[in-house]
């Protein structure tokens, strides 16, 4: 554990990309197995103990430290595992050698309900506090210290010299600590054969068009639909659904899987049947009503009937165990076309060409798309092969311009992180009536995105001196500071006392100019909820 | 002893400051005043324009230098009794924090009255160790006022960034910290560990560090950065004020790792924001230990707690049945001084 405590503090106080991968490439070249698999599946965010939770760690550290103490330092702080790791008393008595990453792991699988706690508890006891911090970041799942998955796979690669494409294609059918993996880029193996097995593979991502204007020569334009993108696996017999983090959803849509039975790869968006977007001829619900299916481990027959599920599809990348990807995009759109023909109509159909004779044409179509709640509009490179990640001037995705309202800040809390001891996530509201009739502001929305570094200071500081009322970690603001918000649509909600939900809110200026009494009434975002959305 | 209840009337925490009404005299407040009594050179507690100045020699001369020669008051040695009117003595007392640092005891009519300004327990090689004072009212300081700090031995501190050196002898060490009293204990405490080398200063240090040596203080080997090419700054230890970090100044150094000497450095995203490579954990003041051991050590009948985190520290004399309340003082916010 010393030298995977180590690996994470040094990468947390290392800025540069180039950096981070040497120290990632040398810890992962010379730790033996299997602590390094271990610590690779840590850095991916592919471990997880599910009996080990936050409120464990949080509840081990409360019979330690007084309760209050401990939340004002986790408020100051902004991470749990580094505060209790701070916090945590030594135990007293002679001091028993650190774990191993491979027995903490093994530790931690064993833990049930019951025991959880005295394994936590007996694994912080054995180490310091900078072995306690990376304890508890591999225990309570994702590590947040600026390494993604992407770049640890980048640095294993690169410590063996293999082709990252390789290390991408096999990832999600290998399992922690990665025997075979090691094994094939060390030289000691060959490459595990994954041809026939129902994994997920890498998607392909559009990038923003910004202010570009392409050729429809070039590029073939389709609506952007607003459900989940999926990718939908059969091999070996087996149907598998994949969300976008490759996440297996089969067990939340078993009628789409019931459904699918053609040995290939197929990528498409996921969305329930319904009239909200694009009309009746677009078929396809408001995502407010995909989420009553989304994130559930059963689901009823009558769920299953209320909101019924189907694909939209969009591309291919394998076909009865031929790999399409290299092909062009247009040759790999007939091939699906062809597919989608005997597939079951309930259950799938092909995200149809939007036809514009030139980009002016396209603009306007999209322009009025907002009348059907359509999201945007999907431009492809006609001869783009399928290429996982976000590769520039293949795909692009070209959304409606966001909706915007005027809202009053009304509590600020601090952020986690990087932005530890900032406050920078803001509950702002909109008023009841005009303020003058006795209007009062509810809140609306939160948002934490959207400014400056320059401006988060200057937030930072706007709360500290406007602070009326402190609730716990909460700080209640002077009413005074107008945010105009952007989000992409508004949504009916139950949960909120303001009756609504807005979709992605992020604060889009900041403006200091205009006086609160200004900003603007429930009721115009009210009327902005798409009437059909409620369905 | 207190002799009521309620505390006495010729003591008041204003937001500008500890005021003595019956006089109107103030400790170290943040607006011009007529009589202030300051207890050490930083700028959150001495400020320009006030008439008379009462301090340590040592904070006179700061404040000269920093503001020009107050007009007023005189310089007061330590343990030295000054009337001040009204019955109230006043009277300096080492607080351990920077060259000239003072707690000030008040006293009136057999009430004692602590003000310990800023203070810190641990050994400091540029001044005077904190003198523990019985008194009846403990004002205390809470910058590093949660359990969450407990400061390591300076030592273990200075045998990293001696490493960090050791380990890179193409790049130089760019140490961040205060320019009055972090960057001298750091050099002195780097000359106690062995080191003789020249300590390469950024120009805003220079005049401080003069101040410190001609009140006895040795630092040994200093020059201006600016005098050397970038390639005899290679495995060097450089020495700026925390903003000095990252900027166009800092460009010049070959490869700097940045480091930072400071008790916010306990906090590892405190370090990232400052994109600190190296963060030592050296402070001036209390850590949470320190302090509430020094009220349990006191045990004043009162304490009352100035700027940094009161809520914990307010907290904690709740648990342990002793009589607190915060002072709501301006200007105080999270700083570099930690």
């Amino acid at each position: 554990m010393d030298r995977f405590a180590r690996l994470l503090t040094d990468l947390i106080y290392t800025r540069s990309r180039n950096s981070k991968l040497a120290l990632l490439a040398d810890y992962l070249r010379t730790v033996p197995a299997p602590d390094r698999g271990w610590a690779l599946a840590g850095l991916t965010g592919e471990l997880n103990f599910p009996s080990v939770k936050a409120g464990i760690v949080r509840d081990l550290i409360k019979e330690r430290v007084d309760p209050i103490l401990f939340s004002l330092s986790r408020d100051f702080v902004g991470d749990t595992a580094e505060t209790v790791s701070l916090l945590w008393p030594a135990p007293p008595g002679a001091v028993t050698p650190p774990p191993t990453v491979s027995e903490a792991v093994s530790a931690l699988s064993a833990a049930t309900r019951a025991t959880a706690k005295p394994i936590v508890a007996g694994l912080l006891d054995r180490l310091d506090e900078d072995g306690r911090f990376a304890l508890l970041k591999l225990a309570t799942g994702a590590l947040r210290i600026g390494v993604s998955a992407r770049l640890a796979k980048t640095a294993f690669a690169q410590a063996f010299s293999v082709p990252l494409d390789d290390v991408e294609e096999i990832w999600h059918a290998l399992r922690p600590p990665y025997t075979d993996l090691f094994a094939w880029a060390t030289g000691a193996a060959a490459k595990p054969d994954i041809t026939s097995l129902p994994v997920f593979r890498p998607f392909m991502l559009a990038n923003p068009l910004e202010d570009a204007v392409l050729d429809l020569a070039d590029y073939a334009a389709e609506w952007k639909w607003d459900g989940i993108r999926i990718q939908l696996v059969h091999a070996g017999g087996e149907t598998r659904l994949f969300s976008r983090g490759g996440e297996d959803i089969t067990a939340s849509f078993p009628d789409v899987a019931r459904a699918f039975a053609h040995e290939g790869v197929l990528d498409g968006e996921l969305l329930v049947r319904g009239a909200a977007q694009g009309g009746e001829a677009g078929g396809a619900a408001s995502f407010n009503a995909l989420q009553q299916r989304l994130g559930r481990k059963v689901v009823s027959a009558s769920m299953q009937a209320a909101y019924p599920a189907f694909v939209r599809l969009y591309d291919m990348l394998f076909d009865r165990g031929e790999d399409l990807r290299r092909l062009p995009w247009s040759d790999r759109r007939v091939r699906l076309e062809s597919v989608v023909a005997g597939l079951d109509p309930g259950a799938f159909d092909i995200s149809a060409l939007i036809e514009a004779g030139d980009f002016d044409e396209l603009a306007d179509l999209r322009a009025a798309a907002r009348e059907t709640d359509i999201e945007g509009v999907m431009l492809k490179r006609r001869d783009s092969p399928y290429e996982a990640g976000r590769k520039a001037g293949l795909w692009y995705k070209w959304k409606r311009e966001p909706l915007t309202a005027d809202c009053v800040m009304m509590y600020a809390q601090r952020g986690s992180g990087k932005r530890s001891s900032f406050y920078s996530d803001y509950t702002f509201g909109c008023w009841t009536a005009p303020e003058a009739e006795g209007g009062v502001l509810l809140p609306v929305g939160k948002a934490y995105s959207g400014f400056s570094d320059e401006e988060l200071r200057w937030l930072d500081g706007f709360v500290r001196k406007h602070t009326v009322n402190r609730f716990g970690p909460v700080r209640e603001v002077e009413k005074s500071l107008v945010f105009e918000v952007a989000f992409d649509a508004v949504n009916p909600s139950t949960r909120h006392k303001s009756g609504i939900a807005m979709r992605f809110p992020r604060i889009s200026r900041i403006r200091r100019d205009k006086p609160a009494a200004e900003a603007d009434e429930i009721g115009t975002l009210r009327r902005m909820i798409v009437a059909s959305a409620a369905g | 002893m207190l002799t009521s209840q309620k505390p006495p009337r010729w003591i008041k925490a204003e937001r500008e400051g500890i005021h003595l009404p019956t006089i109107d005299w103030w400790i170290d407040p943040s607006r011009p005043a007529t009589n202030a009594l300051v207890t050490h050179g930083h700028a959150d507690h001495a400020r320009g324009g006030h008439g008379q100045v009462w301090a340590t020699g040592a904070t006179r001369d700061i404040i000269a230098l920093r503001y020009g020669t107050p007009t007023g008051g005189r310089d007061l040695d330590y343990n030295e009794p000054l009337d001040i009117g009204d019955s109230i003595t006043a009277t300096f007392v080492p607080a351990g924090h920077v060259l000239g640092s003072a707690q000030i005891l008040l006293e009136r009519q057999g009430e004692r009255i602590i003000v310990t300004g800023d203070y810190k327990r641990r050994p400091d090689p540029t001044c005077l160790p904190f003198q523990p004072t019985p008194c009846d009212i403990l004002i205390t300081e809470a910058t590093f006022a949660l359990p969450i700090f407990t400061h390591p031995p300076i030592e273990r501190e200075i045998a990293r960034l001696l490493a960090a050196r050791a380990a890179n002898p193409d790049r130089c060490i760019l140490i961040g910290a205060y320019a009055l009293g972090k960057a001298q204990r750091v050099i002195a405490e780097l000359r106690l560990a062995g080191y003789h080398e020249t300590i390469w200063l950024h120009g805003a240090m220079v005049a401080v560090c003069e101040l410190y040596e001609r009140h006895g203080v040795e630092l040994g080997p200093l020059a201006l950065m600016s005098e050397a090419t970038r390639e005899a700054l290679k495995g060097q230890i450089i020495a700026c004020p925390p903003s000095s970090l990252n900027s166009t100044w800092a460009r010049r150094l070959p490869d700097p790792i940045n480091a930072m000497a400071s008790g916010w450095m306990r906090v590892r995203q405190r370090a990232v924001q400052r994109n600190v490579e190296l963060p030592l954990i050296i402070s001036d003041h209390c850590d949470w230990n320190e302090l509430t051991g020094t009220i349990l050590e006191l045990s004043p009948e009162e304490t009352w707690i100035t700027h940094g985190r009161e809520d914990a520290l307010l907290h904690w004399c709740a648990l342990h049945q002793m009589r607190a309340r915060a002072l709501d003082l301006v200007g105080r916010e999270e700083d570099d001084t930690g």
